[in-house]
């Protein structure tokens, strides 16, 4: 199955229609698709607007590829996971977002195993393709470096033994 | 001590659950955007807002009622928070009743502190970027690691 995101935010009509576009060329593959507030609705695919919290998990932990924007929770939590992600930046200047930060992330991100960015709906149809063919084994992804850093949590623990 | 625990749904509050762990002896309470995120924390209490963005500025105001109320009737002593308008709502209205305020600004913003961040500065005790590049006198920002 592969899993469509585009976060809670915000509507990212050209990745929902893009997706669609694969699905209608592979019937025989599932894809489930949270559209959030995205006008158009997914014609070769199932989709909802919203799901809760553990039925996003039970998905995103399913699924064989994750296709989403480059948001910071469909990152962690794909990752968490050890899914392939397949992640589009949003573009101001296309109205997908506030500003270009999801740019930046992506240039940021793409380091890690198991993130590929596309940039257009051509890439991310050649790119679903290729992750799809690839066989699930082994420990593809970063997953578990992906710890919170404890320098972090002791600067925080610091800060609440001198409040109180 | 009674620390709330407080951002938007999504990759806000993705992040802000992994700092969970800083509050070993702490009562915890949290707040969000999302209704359904009482599903996260079963064990304690958590409360919803509405979502705002700056874009409605009429919302942005209910939001900040509901933030209010919820400060007033809790009274944390430590408010915590990775954004958005909500995170900056709570540190605001904190300081008001005294709470000991954290700041930490989402890793997505990699090249400069969010906007909710920036108008945050004033109203964190403890102000934190996860880059270090964006640590500084600048914005005075401190880093000490990110969440990943």
């Amino acid at each position: 199955m592969i899993f469509l995101t585009v976060g809670t935010q915000l509507p990212f009509e050209r990745l929902v229609r893009a997706v669609d576009m694969w699905a209608s060329r592979h019937p025989d593959i599932e894809v489930f698709a949270q559209i959030g507030d995205t006008k158009y609705e997914p014609k070769n695919m199932k989709w909802v607007r919203l799901l809760d919290p553990k039925c996003y998990n039970d998905l995103l932990s399913q699924a064989a590829v994750v296709v989403g924007h480059v948001g910071m929770g469909t990152i962690i939590t794909g990752v968490e996971y050890g899914v392939p992600l397949v992640l589009m930046p949003r573009q101001v200047a296309l109205g997908e977002h506030r500003n270009d930060h999801q740019i930046a992330s992506a240039k940021q991100f793409a380091k890690l195993s198991g993130v590929s960015i596309v940039n257009n709906s051509e890439q991310l149809e050649l790119e679903m393709d290729r992750v799809f063919s690839l066989p699930k084994c082994g420990d593809e992804t970063d997953a578990r470096k992906l710890s919170v850093s404890q320098t972090l949590i002791e600067r925080i623990e610091r800060f609440v033994a001198q409040s109180s | 001590m009674k620390v709330l625990l407080v951002s938007s749904s999504g990759g806000h509050w993705v992040q802000l659950m992994r700092l969970k762990s800083a509050f070993k002896d702490a009562e915890l309470i949290f707040a969000s955007t999302d209704r359904s995120y009482a599903q996260h924390n079963q064990e304690h209490e958590f409360f919803h807002v509405a979502d705002a963005s700056r874009s409605n500025k009429f919302k942005l105001l209910l939001q900040g009622l509901a933030v209010f109320r919820l400060v007033f009737n809790e009274r944390p002593d430590i408010v915590i928070t990775t954004g958005a308008s909500i995170g900056l709502w709570a540190l605001v209205i904190g300081k008001w009743f005294d709470a000991r305020t954290i700041w930490i600004d989402s890793i997505a913003n990699s090249e400069e502190m969010s906007l909710s961040g920036k108008k945050a500065a004033r109203y964190a005790d403890l102000y934190l970027t996860q880059w270090e590049h964006l640590s500084g006198a600048d914005t005075g920002a401190e880093y000490a690691g990110a969440v990943i």
